[in-house]
């Protein structure tokens, strides 16, 4: 069969370039808000002065603060917003569901349960009962490993009730609170067993913050958000084809399943990875897929890097936000996306409801 | 083009399907006739592969097609289910979906040119920037069948395509099928209830009943009779400008 070439329509042309655009604009923002970042805090420094020391130039004592201090913590807030968003993107398209991301389905939880007990059990971390550094990750390696294999037999649950129930939103989100909470109960479990400092210590580290990374951190985070995202852009004509069901995108040569298995085993990786680095930090995953959509549609072609650069930027305005607003003492960003997220939940549980 | 041998497929223990075998030519419109429940939608999807079949083989020009990926099997059927996702995506995008089993790793303009000539086939070109939740039952039907037809496929297999259509639609829907498969040389089996418009339309009619093929007859050749052991109800054939018509008796 071979049909008789047609002229794509001019109006596509401007659809798709009004979504390239906006992207540019999203890119645009996240680079302003990287700089802007960094530039204010205790110290402020001139915009220009941190894009110098960014390029390796500039005055010495600028470049000591952007590079050493600010620029491991911008990196660390670009690259775990972009995580959460993708996951976020891509449990929503093979979930079909709307109310779901790694905090929702309480995947993120169950990586900090398995940090928790890597860090306390294993000894993968060593502990002050200071606020500012409560946990340093001695083996980043290690604790990452069992923060995601806690997270898998979440995941596992998570599919096994997809399949089971068909997943409703409102099924899967009860389930993912049921799981949230016994995950929550297992980090209670291992804290009332630890020492004074080992429990002061936990209790600061599930707040989500992105203060604690360092130079060692942004690679691992940013070489997986990288890899990440290559395969999801790849798969984004299957996640397309797999929103408009399984039986349509099996008929489109995609399978369902294998897709939807791999895009949660990565998904829950780079849960893993954020929380074991940094913490919870809820949200991220829910709310920037869905402020995308209402521009971008549910085409994936422009989701996925739009996901990627629109949880950046919403983690760097948090954290900048969460280092701004009652300084000179800093919040953990957690407690600002929890802020900005849990209305918009329940927003979105709302409008459900809605005839 | 097409040949199913004595296929079969049960469901938790209950025989859906026994046996069926049959066989489509190119250039050939079938209509899949039967009641309700009699396995006509799932004898759709074990051709397609998205039931596996627990007996008997599927030939798509000489080739089983159990032993084809997914993505060759999309490339030789094109499947249009009853009902589908009103996604958010637009009429363009959802068909150029439909070009996925062809696609290297991004979209040519030669994919354009082809959706585009799809929707000007089916008069949906006014509906391209439309998103899908925004369409009617029928606008949907016809995207799904621009779908189908976009991935150029050696089969089109429809699931009732004209159940959400007014008159006026199923007849131009039915005449731009037949065209498409004449002038493409594909074949198409289509499920259906209205039998005049399948009396109408079809080169062949295949009737099922308990999940077996009761009979296969030309559209001049069907007897009351048969019509009657399928349905269960009494009927008559009167002809009508020379075209059969069934009347309930």
């Amino acid at each position: 069969m071979h049909l008789e070439g047609g002229r794509p329509p001019a109006g596509y042309d401007r659809h798709i370039g009004r979504k390239r655009l906006f992207l540019v604009a999203l890119g645009a923002l996240c680079a302003l808000a990287f700089v802007l970042s960094i530039s204010w805090g205790a110290v402020s420094i001139p915009p220009l002065e941190v894009v110098r020391a960014l390029l390796g130039g500039g005055e010495p004592r600028w470049r000591m603060i952007v590079v050493g201090i600010r620029l491991p913590q911008a990196l660390a807030a670009l690259f775990a917003g972009g995580a959460l968003s993708l996951a976020g993107v891509a449990m929503q398209s093979v979930l079909r569901n709307p109310l779901g991301s790694p905090f929702t389905l309480g995947i993120s939880n169950a990586a900090a349960f398995g940090a928790a007990f890597s860090i306390i059990a294993l000894g993968t971390g060593s502990m002050q009962s200071s606020a500012v550094n409560a946990v340093t990750i001695v083996n980043p390696w290690l604790t990452t490993g069992v923060a995601f294999a806690s997270a898998l037999v979440c995941m596992t649950v998570v599919l096994a009730i997809a399949s089971v129930t068909r997943g409703t939103p409102d099924v899967m989100v009860l389930a993912g609170v049921a799981l949230s909470s016994l995950f929550t109960a297992g980090t209670m479990f291992l804290q009332y067993f630890a020492d004074d400092s080992q429990l002061a210590a936990t209790v600061f580290w599930t707040f989500g913050d992105v203060s604690r990374a360092s130079w060692r951190d942004a690679p691992i985070m940013g070489g997986l958000l990288l890899a990440s995202f290559c395969l999801f852009f790849a798969r984004r004509f299957d996640l397309n084809a797999i929103d408009s069901g399984d039986e349509t995108a099996l008929s489109l040569g995609v399978s369902a399943p294998r897709i939807r298995l791999e895009a949660m085993v990565v998904s829950s990786l780079l849960a893993s990875v954020t929380v074991a680095l940094l913490g919870v930090i809820g949200f991220v995953g829910l709310v920037s897929p869905h402020m995308l959509r209402r521009f971008l549609g549910s085409d994936h072609r422009f989701l996925v890097p739009g996901s990627v650069l629109a949880g950046g930027l919403l983690l760097l305005a948090a954290d900048t936000a969460a280092r701004l607003a009652f300084a000179p003492r800093t919040l953990p960003v957690s407690v600002f996306t929890a802020f900005l997220g849990a209305p918009v939940f329940l927003a979105l549980i709302a409008r459900r409801r809605r005839p | 083009m097409l040949t199913v041998d004595g296929v079969s497929f049960s469901y938790r223990g209950v025989p859906v399907l026994e046996r069926v075998s049959f066989s489509l030519a190119e250039g050939e419109m079938v209509a899949l006739l039967g009641p309700n429940g009699t396995g006509k939608t799932t004898l759709l999807r074990a051709i397609d592969g998205i039931l596996r079949p627990s007996a008997g083989t599927v030939l798509i020009e000489s080739r089983d097609a159990a032993s084809c990926s997914p993505r060759e099997r999309a490339r030789f059927f094109g499947y249009v289910p009853q009902r589908g996702e009103q996604v958010r995506l637009t009429v363009f995008d959802a068909v150029l979906l439909g070009r996925r089993p062809r696609l290297g790793w991004s979209v040519e303009r030669s994919d354009l040119a082809i959706v585009q000539s799809a929707l000007k086939g089916l008069s949906l070109e006014r509906l391209s920037l439309r998103y899908l939740d925004e369409l009617s039952g029928g606008e949907f039907q016809k995207v799904l069948l621009a779908r189908a037809i976009v991935q150029e496929p050696r089969v089109l297999l429809l699931d009732e395509p004209t159940s959400s259509l007014d008159l006026k639609n199923q007849l131009e829907m039915l005449a731009t099928l037949r065209e498409i498969v004449r002038g493409h040389g594909v074949a198409a089996l289509l499920s259906m209830h209205d039998l005049n418009t399948a009396f109408r339309f079809a080169d062949r009619l295949l009737f099922m009943k308990d999940g077996a093929i009761a009979g296969a007859c030309t559209p001049s050749d069907a007897s009351a009779d048969l019509v009657r052991d399928v349905y269960g109800i009494p009927v008559e054939i009167v002809r009508h400008r020379g075209m059969p018509m069934i009347v309930p008796a």
